[in-house]
C-alpha cells in the first residue's frame, strides 16, 4: 500500500539555483509563520478574540466605574491602553514561535538549506509584525462602534498607528532575546505571564496613574506602557493622564518618551538578540 | 569540484565543554558510494553529521562536502545536501505539500516549479491522499517518509540520513533500504549513521565503526566481521551442568575462548568458518551425548563488533 518509487529524474542532478535573495527567503519563512497562527487555536484567539474581549469587557464592566481624571469618555481613555498592551505582548508571540520552532527542530532544518543570513529571524519579525497590525485593526474597529473616535485627524492617528508598530517592531527582539534564553514553549508561557502581566498592568493602561498609591505611581509613570499608551491617547486625540506642571517627563512628553524607548530596545536587545539567537541554535 | 570525494574530512575535533564528542576524524566518501558510520549512542555520529552540514563548526580539522569548505562555503554546501535529521522535522501544523512547496522554495525554486517537485515526490513516496492534510495528523511511518522526500526536494548531490530507520518498522525499513538503493543507483552519495550492523552491511560500501569520538575501525562488512573473528556460533545445552564440556567443545572446534552464558545455558564463540562449524559442533555435541536445545550461526551484533573493538560493550560507552 505504501510502497516508494523513485522515478530516475527525482535523483537527476540539476545543479544548484541561483539565490533569490534575503527578501524572498523571509517572505516564504513569513508565510509559514501566519499559517501556523490560522492554524493554532489558541494563536488565533490571541490575536482576535482576546483583544475584543478586553475592549468589551473593560469598556463595559470596568468602564462604569473608573473616571477618567479631567472628564472624558472611559471607552476613549481605553483604546490607547489596550493597544500598548497588545503591542508589549506582542514579545510573547515571537518567542513562542521561537520556542515551538527548536521543539520541532525547524532551526536545523531551515539552517541545513541555502537560505539568506537572518532570514529565519527576518520571517518571524515579519509574520509577528503582521500579527500584531491584525488585533490593533479589529480592535479599532471594535472601538469604534462602542463609541471610540479619531478625534484629532487622520494624520495624527495615523502617526499613532505608525509609533505602535514601531513599538511592536520593538517588541520583537526582546521575544527574540527570550525565546533564545528559554528552551521550552510552557517556559515562555510562564515567564511572559510574570512578566509582561505586571508590566501592562501597573501602568496607565486601563485606570489612570493618579489615584495609584504614590510608589506605584512614580513606577507606573515611567513604565513605557504608560508611555506608549498615553502617546496613543493624544495622536488619537483621546483623554489621557493629565500634564500638570509637576508631571514626570515621561507623562509630559508620552511620545518622545516612548520614541526613546524603541530607539532603546532596538539599540541593546536586537544586537543581543541576534547574538543570544545563533549562540542558542549553533549546538 | 574536480574531487573524487564527496565528502572529505581530517581530524575533526568537537567539545562541549569539559566533554570531547568528536576526537579526530578523517572520512573519505568517494562520491556516489554509501558510507555508514555505525557507533553506539553519544558515539559522536550526530556531531560528525552536523559538521558536515554546516550546522556547527569544528574546533579543528577541516572538510569538504561536494568539493566545498563546510567552515567558509557553507552555502555552497547546503545547495547540494539534503540532510534527514535523527527526529523528524517536518512542520507539524502545515500539510505535506506545503512542506514541500516550502522547503522548495527556500531551495531557491519558483513556486510553480517547487509546487510541481512537491506533487512528484508525494506521489513517488505514496503521499497522494494525505498530500494535503497536516502532517501532525500522520502516522509515524508517514512522517518518516515525508522527511526523506523533503530531504529530496531539491535533487541533492549528497545525502545525510541520521539514523534513518530508527523507529521504523521492518517494512518501513525496508522500503527505505530500497528508496536509499536507487538514490545511490543514480549518482547520489550516501552518508548514514546507524547503530545496527545489519544495516551498515546491507547499504553502505564502506562503514566506519565510532567510538567515544574516534574511528575504531574501517572497511566492508565482511573486513568488519573478520576483524570481529566473523559469525558467531552459539549453542545452547538443556542442562546447566553441561556447559563446561560444550564450553570446551566450542573451544576445540572454533579455536577460541567461548563466553558462556550461565543464564541462558548458552555458549557463544566467534568463528571464520561460517556452516562448517555447525557441522563440526553437531557432530562433537551428538557424540558426547550432550542435549543441545538449539544451534544457530549469526552475525555479531554490535554489541559484540564493540566489545572485540573496544574490549567493552556499548552501554558501558553511554555511562
Amino acid at each position: 500500500m505504501s510502497a516508494i518509487s523513485i522515478s530516475d529524474e527525482t535523483v537527476a542532478h540539476d545543479g544548484p539555483r541561483p539565490a533569490r535573495g534575503m527578501v524572498h527567503d523571509t517572505w516564504v519563512i513569513a508565510r509559514r509563520g501566519l499559517v501556523h497562527m490560522k492554524r493554532q487555536p489558541e494563536a488565533l484567539a490571541d490575536a482576535t478574540i482576546q483583544p475584543i474581549m478586553f475592549v468589551l469587557l473593560f469598556a463595559y464592566v470596568f468602564g462604569g466605574a473608573i473616571a477618567v481624571p479631567g472628564g472624558g469618555n472611559y471607552r476613549e481613555f481605553l483604546m490607547g491602553g489596550i493597544f500598548a498592551q497588545t503591542i508589549v505582548f506582542t514579545s510573547f508571540g515571537v518567542a513562542m514561535s521561537l520556542a515551538h520552532d527548536r521543539k520541532n527542530q525547524a532551526v536545523d532544518r531551515f539552517r541545513a538549506l541555502p537560505i539568506a543570513r537572518g532570514a529565519v529571524l527576518g520571517g518571524h519579525a515579519v509574520a509577528n509584525l503582521i500579527k500584531a497590525i491584525l488585533p490593533i485593526v479589529l480592535m479599532s474597529l471594535c472601538g469604534l462602534a462602542i463609541g471610540w473616535r479619531i478625534r484629532d485627524g487622520l494624520v495624527n492617528a495615523a502617526l499613532g498607528y505608525l509609533l505602535l508598530i514601531a513599538f511592536a517592531f520593538a517588541m520583537i527582539w526582546v521575544g527574540v532575546l527570550l525565546g533564545s534564553l528559554v528552551s521550552t514553549p510552557e517556559g515562555v508561557q510562564g515567564i511572559a505571564f510574570a512578566v509582561l502581566f505586571p508590566i501592562t498592568f501597573m501602568a496607565s493602561t486601563f485606570v489612570p496613574t493618579e489615584t495609584m498609591p504614590s510608589f506605584l505611581r512614580t513606577i507606573a509613570e515611567w513604565n513605557p506602557t504608560t508611555g506608549l499608551s498615553n502617546a496613543a491617547r493624544i495622536q488619537f486625540g483621546n483623554p489621557t493622564t493629565a500634564i500638570t506642571p509637576d508631571s514626570p517627563w515621561s507623562i509630559a512628553h508620552p511620545t518622545a518618551y516612548s520614541i526613546l524607548w524603541i530607539i532603546g530596545i532596538v539599540a541593546v536587545c536586537a544586537p543581543l538578540a541576534v547574538r543570544t539567537y545563533q549562540r542558542s541554535i549553533a549546538k | 569540484m574536480s574531487t573524487n570525494y564527496a565528502v572529505e574530512a581530517q581530524g575533526l575535533v568537537k567539545r562541549y565543554g569539559p566533554t570531547t564528542a568528536l576526537a579526530g576524524i578523517d572520512l573519505e566518501v568517494p562520491t556516489g558510494t554509501v558510507i555508514a558510520v555505525l557507533g553506539p549512542n553519544g558515539a559522536g555520529k550526530t556531531t560528525a553529521v552536523r559538521i558536515l552540514t554546516t550546522l556547527t563548526d569544528a574546533d579543528e580539522g577541516q572538510a569538504t562536502v561536494a568539493g566545498f569548505d563546510v567552515r567558509s562555503q557553507g552555502n555552497e554546501v547546503r545547495r547540494r545536501i539534503g540532510l534527514a535529521a535523527q527526529d523528524v522535522t517536518v512542520d507539524p501544523l502545515l500539510t505535506g505539500r506545503e512542506n514541500l512547496v516550502m522547503l522548495g522554495e527556500l531551495h531557491q525554486m519558483r513556486r510553480s516549479d517547487a509546487a510541481a517537485r512537491a506533487a512528484q515526490l508525494l506521489g513517488e513516496f505514496s503521499l497522494n491522499e494525505a498530500a494535503d492534510r497536516r502532517t501532525s495528523g500522520y502516522s509515524g511511518g508517514m512522517r518518516r517518509r515525508l522527511d526523506l522526500a523533503a530531504t529530496l526536494v531539491a535533487r541533492p548531490e549528497v545525502l545525510f540520513l541520521d539514523e534513518p530507520t530508527t523507529g521504523l518498522d521492518p517494512r518501513g525499513r525496508s522500503e527505505l533500504w530500497t528508496v536509499i538503493d536507487t538514490l545511490v543507483g543514480r549518482g547520489t552519495t550516501v552518508v548514514l549513521t546507524t547503530q545496527y550492523l545489519e544495516e551498515a552491511e546491507r547499504l553502505a560500501d564502506d562503514i566506519v565503526v565510532i567510538d567515544r569520538g574516534r574511528i575504531i575501525a574501517r572497511g566492508d562488512a565482511r573486513k568488519l566481521k573478520r576483524e570481529v573473528g566473523g559469525d558467531q556460533v552459539q549453542v545452547v545445552v538443556v542442562e546447566r551442568g553441561h556447559l563446561p564440556d560444550a564450553s570446551r567443545i566450542v573451544a576445540e572446534i572454533t579455536g577460541v575462548e567461548p563466553n558462556v552464558d550461565v543464564t541462558a545455558r548458552s555458549v557463544t564463540a566467534s568463528t571464520s568458518q561460517g556452516v562448517e562449524t555447525l557441522v563440526l559442533a553437531a557432530k562433537a555435541f551428538t557424540d558426547a551425548q550432550i542435549a543441545v536445545d538449539d544451534m544457530s550461526l549469526r552475525q555479531p551484533t554490535l554489541d559484540e563488533v564493540f566489545l572485540t573493538l573496544t574490549g567493552s560493550t556499548t552501554e558501558d560507552e553511554e555511562a
